[in-house]
């Protein structure tokens, strides 16, 4: 093995990326929740600003600025206050143990890999093997929204789900055009606080956060 | 030179009637806070517009093909319009019926709410505009556009009393009863085009299909048009569909939409896929007798007015459905001249039937209006309230009843002098076969007339079975003028057949290459000779002389004979002093022995009271077992199966995002 400095770095990043996402899918404990979203959003930075500086790409500075400001600090600040303001602390077991989860988020990873095989080889950027882990990290996000039962879990399962795009755009094609990027970051920021005030309606409706209650919502 | 420059092609006018029937239409929207203007100007209009519409399609009947392609319709798909002597026929028919309604309608509506009366002209007239331009359709894209804005144009004007959930559900029914034709027939264009061409009717003529390419084509078209028609056993919309409309507007989905169908069908059938086989003539055949002989028992067991007519219609639709087949089946074994025959009897009964459908559902609008009574057992006695009502019903009556010398008769008798060609068809079978019909078609006649006596005897005779707060008013001026313009035509239809099989003759001759014999031809303007003058012949007018005659001698007789003898007296009671009103027969009593004798072909469900009740009442219904034999288990299946998919709906979010995520990973290892 005897990449440069920044392969490393991002491999590196790719690793903490993957290891951050099993363990939101472990975490019962919402602020922790909150916390490893943020870390997770912090390591998004550090390797996006790692392929900028690699193969200046300028516009890659404003993502990972974006990125900063959005993910790592005002997210999650909504996020904490709303946990505040509503009062929950802990999600409710789930439909699957954890065992049970990690074990079909290893399956989820493996399949993954091996989906993300063939189209690496016809990348040609310096991250093309971490695509595997981007499309991992979208797998075990969409399994931590399936999983879980309480609505602000599930918001920041979408939110991981949308770290893990966005890592894939980076290592894949060194990220999206800077209008696509801005509008998705536009829609994340209006996405949690549309959220956030649908938390306050579903607690007044159903005196909880707690989606099983939405199970009311059928026809039959 | 100049003749041509002064006189525009039917077909240009034609359209530009069409046009001016939306434009009336739309006209009505615009004056809706003027309900006034709607009903005494908009409506004469549209009735102007139907007379011309009348006239041109008559002068179309002898004059040469018109066409025209419109500037309309899609890029590179221009709507092609064709007016020949089929299309000039049954534009003359909606014209002459359409001027009868539109007429009723300028009284009938008044007093409307003006939102409901500017939507409903809007309707009606669209209604009469899509139906013109089916008639005129020179290519199946076309035809489909205003078939679909026919159906959704009177699916409307079904609905116009929309607040009452029974005219909703009727409404839907017709519906999707329309929907299942409309493929049929989508379908059967499709069969015809067969990939190559386009879907102008001069491609779909020329496309030489193979044997079972054409029967496919066939049974489709008969499918789809059936459906509209009201043919076994997709006839369930019509009872439901004419009684929740308002009467004008029955009087056109019977007297002319269903009429559509029956010209559609004889476009596809004769013009389209031409090569007629005997067989298929066969199913027509048995399908129109079973139609009609099913519409009049029904027509007989029932009592609401409209519905009763309603099954009427879907008796006459069975004779034109017969006089068709018979066509076939003569034109399929070689005998052209005997199909040319049938195609003109059922096409003179299509003719008859719209006119004096048309005048008895306008009659029973009349009744409705003056009394706000639809069912037979309430009425009685109106003629002392609605003399002149009451006459032109009776024409009606007899019309229907098929009585010389009226034009009912005519048509039914076309019919007969038809299947008694049977002895030229070479397979044994359908010799046999032929008579059977026939024999049903007579049954089916008499019950025809039991039917209109108890309609008659029940609404007009007597004595009222329900007394009213008001007494029932005559119709107004419009709407018997409408009804008296309908019943000219029953009479002058029944009195001068000749001219009329002319004409018929004319559209035989260029749709199917051949008309009636010479010898029949040159029988002159009094007597009507279908096939020879040995064999056959009716002269209305003759016969209309020796009524006259036969009823002027007696009538001369009897008063000369019991001059002042005559005494005035209460007629004896039986010994049973109190008598009430509600004992006379009504008009379930009256289809009581019909009940009985065809007990097997209804559903009928009673509920006899015990001996020992105090006040006892007898309840009897009938039902059209379709709805259980066929349509309910359709139904069933259709819930059950949304009940399945409806499985899917869990309500709990992880479940839904679980679809989304195996469907993800799914796509993911398929294109993988």
């Amino acid at each position: 093995m005897n990449l440069p400095l920044h392969a490393q770095i991002i491999n590196l990043c790719a690793a903490l990326l993957l290891l951050l996402a099993f363990a939101m899918l472990t975490q019962r404990r919402i602020r922790s929740l909150i916390n490893l979203f943020s870390a997770q959003g912090l390591v998004l930075v550090i390797s996006t600003l790692t392929v900028a500086y690699a193969t200046h790409q300028t516009h890659l500075y404003y993502s990972a600025l974006l990125t900063l400001v959005l993910k790592v600090m005002l997210l999650p600040w909504i996020m904490h206050r709303l946990i505040r303001k509503l009062n929950v602390r802990w999600d409710v077991e789930s439909v699957l143990n954890i065992p049970a989860t990690l074990l079909i988020g290893i399956v989820l990873v493996i399949f993954a890999f091996n989906l993300a095989a063939p189209i690496s080889q016809f990348s040609d950027t310096i991250a093309k093997s971490t695509l595997g882990i981007a499309t991992a990290c979208i797998f075990l996000a969409f399994l931590m929204m399936i999983t879980r039962r309480k609505a602000i879990s599930q918001v920041i399962g979408f939110l991981a789900m949308e770290n893990g795009l966005f890592f894939a755009a980076t290592s894949a094609t060194y990220g999206m055009p800077m209008v696509v990027e801005l509008g998705i970051a536009l829609d994340v920021l209006v996405g949690t606080l549309i959220f956030g005030v649908f938390f306050f309606h579903i607690r007044e409706k159903f005196e909880s956060l707690d989606i099983h209650h939405l199970e009311k919502l059928k026809e039959r | 030179m100049m003749m041509d420059v002064s006189l525009p092609q039917p077909v240009e006018t034609v359209v530009t009637l069409a046009v001016v029937w939306i434009g009336l239409g739309v006209a009505g929207l615009a004056f809706v806070r003027a309900p006034r203007f709607i009903t005494h100007f908009i409506f004469p209009c549209g009735a102007l517009v139907a007379l011309l519409l009348a006239i041109t399609g008559l002068g179309a009947i002898g004059a040469p093909p018109s066409v025209a392609i419109l500037p309309a319709g899609l890029p590179d798909l221009p709507f092609h319009v064709r007016v020949d002597a089929l299309s000039g026929f049954f534009l003359m028919l909606l014209g002459g019926v359409a001027f009868g309604t539109s007429l009723f309608s300028t009284g009938y509506f008044r007093g409307m709410a003006p939102a409901a009366l500017a939507l409903l002209s809007l309707q009606y007239h669209v209604f009469l505009a899509s139906m013109t331009v089916v008639l005129i359709a020179d290519d199946a894209y076309l035809f489909m556009v205003a078939w679909e804005a026919m159906a959704l144009a009177s699916y409307f004007l079904v609905t116009t009393e929309h607040h009452e959930e029974q005219n909703r559900k009727a409404g839907f029914i017709y519906l999707v009863v329309a929907h299942i034709g409309a493929l049929g027939i989508l379908l059967c264009f499709g069969v015809l085009q067969g990939g190559r061409g386009d879907y102008t009717f001069d491609a779909l003529r020329q496309a030489g299909l193979g044997d079972n390419w054409a029967s496919l084509a066939f049974l489709l078209a008969f499918l789809g048009f059936g459906a509209k028609a009201g043919m076994l056993p997709l006839h369930v919309w019509l009872p439901e569909a004419h009684p929740a409309a308002p009467s004008p507007v029955s009087a056109l989905m019977s007297g002319v939409m269903l009429k559509t169908a029956i010209y559609g069908l004889v476009r596809v059938v004769y013009d389209l896929i031409g090569n007629i086989r005997w067989e298929w003539g066969l199913l027509v055949l048995l399908v129109g007798s079973a139609t009609a002989l099913f519409g009049i028992l029904f027509a007989l067991a029932e009592n609401d007015l409209k519905r009763l007519l309603a099954y009427s219609s879907v008796e006459n639709i069975g004779i034109v459905l017969t006089g068709i087949g018979l066509s076939m089946v003569f034109i399929g074994s070689g005998q052209p001249v005997a199909g040319a025959l049938g195609l003109i009897a059922a096409l003179y009964h299509a003719l008859n039937h719209a006119v004096y459908k048309g005048l008895l559902f306008l009659g029973a609008g009349a009744i409705l209006k003056s009394t706000t009574l639809w069912n037979l057992n309430q009425m009685g006695g109106l003629i002392r309230y609605m003399p002149k009502t009451a006459v032109v019903f009776l024409v009606g009556v007899l019309a229907i009843s098929a009585l010389p010398p009226l034009n009912g008769f005519v048509s039914e008798w076309l019919t007969f002098q038809v299947s008694l060609q049977a002895s030229q068809l070479s397979s044994s079978v359908v010799r046999s076969l032929v008579p059977i019909a026939a024999a049903l078609l007579a049954l089916t006649g008499a019950l025809t007339g039991m039917c209109f006596v108890k309609v008659y005897g029940i609404a007009f005779l007597g004595q009222p079975r329900l007394s009213l707060a008001e007494a029932p008013r005559e119709a107004g001026g419009w709407e018997l003028a409408g009804m008296v313009w309908l019943t000219i035509g029953c009479v002058l239809l029944g009195i001068f057949p000749v001219f009329v099989i002319g004409e018929l003759n004319a559209v035989c001759l260029s749709l199917i290459g051949s008309g009636l014999s010479a010898e029949a031809l040159a029988s002159g303007w009094l007597w009507l000779v279908p096939t020879a003058g040995t064999q056959a012949s009716y002269s209305p007018l003759i016969f209309l002389l020796a009524i006259m005659v036969v009823f002027g001698v007696t009538f001369l007789g009897v008063r000369r004979l019991y001059r002042g003898r005559l005494r005035r007296a209460a007629p004896w009671d039986c010994g049973f002093p109190e008598q009430t009103l509600r004992m006379q027969d009504s008009a379930d009593a009256f289809g009581q022995p019909i009940r009985q004798i065809f007990a097997p072909l209804y559903r009928i469900r009673r509920q006899v009271p015990r001996p020992d009740d105090a006040a006892p009442v007898f309840r009897q219904t009938v039902e059209d077992w379709h709805w259980y034999v066929l349509y309910r288990p359709i139904a069933r299946l259709t819930t059950y199966l949304s009940d399945q998919v409806g499985k899917l709906q869990q309500g709990r979010i992880s479940v839904y995002l679980l679809y989304s995520f195996v469907t993800l990973i799914a796509l993911l290892v398929f294109v993988k």
